[in-house]
């Protein structure tokens, strides 16, 4: 297991989340991404996803304006 | 996961509608829908090969998506296919009418696909236009 930060910061949607999912296509399962987005849509947008595909959602936090989503892949 | 079948008929050359298009796409696909997109009038040149042509923005939003660091149109209908498993479709009297082959079109684009077969697979869910 290991968590792979996804820096995806001073993009839009739906960039957030497309540089989410092409790395989660290369993590295993098991592993933790966590994605950097100044996007305000990501943070509502991509727990969204997280939840329609399934996959776990660990924490969610604001700092210093910029959100970070911890995702579990689990399949 | 839930699934639904969505249709994008794309034949617009400004770079809101190609945008807006490419977002329902890539979004659509990676939701787990069923997407397939028509690109047919001015819109099909946007993927040929190499292809040089800019897509002009209709108003200020426009400009705007021209000057932000927004992801490229062309780049999301790609991973709608390469993550989400969309179909897009050139249409075959577009390919026709600009005398291209499969060879001349982006290596993510599918066999060109009349407009009958098109409305009939778009007969179910979603039909979006842009």
């Amino acid at each position: 297991m290991e968590r792979k930060l996804v820096d995806a910061k001073n993009t839009f949607c739906p960039g957030p989340l497309m540089e989410l999912i092409g790395q989660m296509k290369l993590a295993s399962v098991g592993d933790e991404l966590e994605v950097l987005s100044t996007d305000k849509g990501s943070a509502s947008d991509i727990p969204e996803w997280i939840n329609k595909v399934g996959h776990e959602l660990l924490d969610s936090f604001e700092e210093d304006g910029v959100l970070h989503l911890v995702v579990k892949k689990t399949k | 996961m839930s699934t639904g079948k969505i249709s994008v008929m794309v034949t617009s050359n400004k770079r809101e509608q190609l945008q807006m298009a490419a977002m329902v796409a890539s979004v659509g696909a990676v939701s787990g829908n069923d997407v397939s997109v028509f690109l047919s009038m001015n819109s099909l040149n946007f993927f040929l090969k190499d292809s040089s042509e800019q897509a002009t923005p209709q108003g200020s939003m426009g400009q705007l998506i021209e000057e932000k660091n927004v992801p490229d149109f062309k780049d999301l209908f790609q991973q709608a296919v390469e993550y989400g498993d969309a179909k897009i479709f050139p249409c075959s009297m577009a390919v026709d009418i600009l005398g291209i082959g499969q060879d001349d079109l982006e290596t993510y684009i599918s066999e060109p696909l009349g407009l009958t077969s098109f409305l009939s697979d778009a007969s179910e869910g979603q039909v979006w236009h842009f």
